[in-house]
């Protein structure tokens, strides 16, 4: 199932409304990656709060799509990690370390405007 | 709790031992006076049952004497089953230790020993047929009592652990978005467990950005309990929320070291009011003196 993916001024929303195959993940990967480049975006959100599962190979995505996007010179943020989820993930050791997480779409734009602020 | 099994003396296969056991039933309720008397002084004596008064102890005796009696008649312990669950009901509360609930039903068993000792001394053969009813039946009543003050005794502890689990993990919000979660006394894995869980659904509901963990509280932690740290920490990051630990003590301090925690994940302040102080920072308020503020407009 494709994940739509919304333009906001200079953001990117994606936003998963189901648990993804892997396929689905990769393809997630190459269209924020193409979008990216397309819109010229600052930012990225990935909204996961409709996820009650989150895999090694769907954590490793999701931070690999971070540094991808970071090398284009955005920044992502994964918002709405349920915590349930969020605490089987800690038990299986995916933290996705370096990666910028908030509470819901609201915290993570909020989040996107400071470093937009602070960065220029 | 309740023990399920069917509660019954085992009957003596003889009739002739049914009738000793009648013959002895009828002569404890004879002597039932004197025989009372005798076993509650003999209470007192041995300075047991001494959170109770005398006429407390002389009233309980009555009733646990011919429960006794009515056990041996009858040859079913359930009566007595709900008389010594009932007993320890109302005795637990009032500091009675398990030993001296074992002790006074060993006294009656040995003050009716020594009547019936008294009383057939001059036939040693019936004496001993006596003691053969006798003694099964008296051990097993004294058996269900211990039992049923035991098996209370858990269902408290049971209901105090419950009550202590659920009232030691509070998570407070003190300002907009800032969420303290003081935690006092031992952390075992299971409320180390439920702490975790609490604080990750406060952190959503009350859509934190900062948690200050105070383990001032806390005087040693395990491995696997300061690793359970560590990881809440790390679901709270997932969440989007900061968290800053305070009150380290030097023991867990030497633990987390030990357990080779990347200090670099941990944000850790001396004291609560420093943790908190960080905090606000963080959430961009300012605490300002009143006077300073009107001074400074």
């Amino acid at each position: 199932m494709e994940v739509p993916i919304l333009k906001q001024g200079r953001y990117l929303i994606a936003t998963i409304q189901a648990a993804l195959s892997d396929e689905d993940l990769l393809h997630l990967r190459r269209a924020l990656l193409e979008r990216v480049i397309q819109f010229r975006s600052r930012g990225v959100i990935v909204d996961v709060t409709a996820l009650d599962v989150m895999d090694s190979f769907a954590t490793r995505t999701l931070r690999d799509i971070t540094y991808m996007i970071r090398l284009r010179g955005a920044d992502t943020v994964i918002v709405g990690i349920q915590p349930e989820v969020a605490f089987a993930m800690v038990q299986l050791g995916l933290t996705l370390e370096g990666v910028a997480t908030a509470l819901d779409l609201e915290e993570g734009l909020a989040h996107l405007e400071r470093r937009a602020r602070s960065s220029s | 709790m309740v023990n399920k099994k069917p509660a019954s003396v085992p009957q003596p296969p003889s009739t002739q031992s049914t009738e000793l056991l009648r013959e002895l039933v009828a002569h404890l309720s004879e002597h039932r006076t004197q025989l009372r008397e005798e076993w509650a002084s003999r209470i007192t004596e041995a300075q047991l049952l001494t959170a109770m008064t005398k006429d407390e102890i002389f009233a309980e005796a009555t009733s646990v004497y011919d429960n006794y009696v009515e056990a041996l008649a009858t040859g079913t312990l359930e009566a007595l089953q709900s008389y010594s669950r009932n007993l320890s009901e109302r005795i637990i509360p009032r500091g009675v230790e398990t030993h001296e609930v074992v002790g006074i039903v060993l006294l009656l068993r040995d003050v009716l020993a020594r009547s019936l000792f008294a009383k057939y001394q001059g036939d040693f053969t019936k004496l001993n047929r006596i003691l053969d009813a006798y003694e099964p039946a008296a051990n097993r009543i004294a058996n269900t009592v211990a039992v049923g003050f035991v098996q209370e005794r858990e269902r408290v502890i049971r209901q105090q652990q419950e009550a202590i689990r659920e009232l030691s993990t509070p998570v407070l919000q003190v300002r907009e978005r800032l969420l303290i979660l003081p935690i006092i006394g031992v952390i075992d894995p299971q409320r180390a467990r439920q702490l975790t869980e609490q604080l990750l659904r406060g952190i959503r509901t009350n859509r934190a950005k900062v948690v200050v963990i105070d383990i001032t509280g806390v005087a040693a932690m395990d491995a696997t309990v300061a690793n359970h740290l560590v990881q809440t920490v790390e679901a709270s990051r997932l969440l989007g929320a900061t968290v800053i630990v305070t009150g380290l003590s030097p023991e867990i301090a030497l633990t987390i070291v030990n357990i080779g925690v990347d200090l670099g994940k941990m944000n850790t302040v001396g004291d609560l009011q420093g943790g908190i102080e960080q905090a606000e920072r963080l959430l961009g308020y300012k605490v300002i003196p009143v006077e300073e503020a009107t001074a400074a407009a």
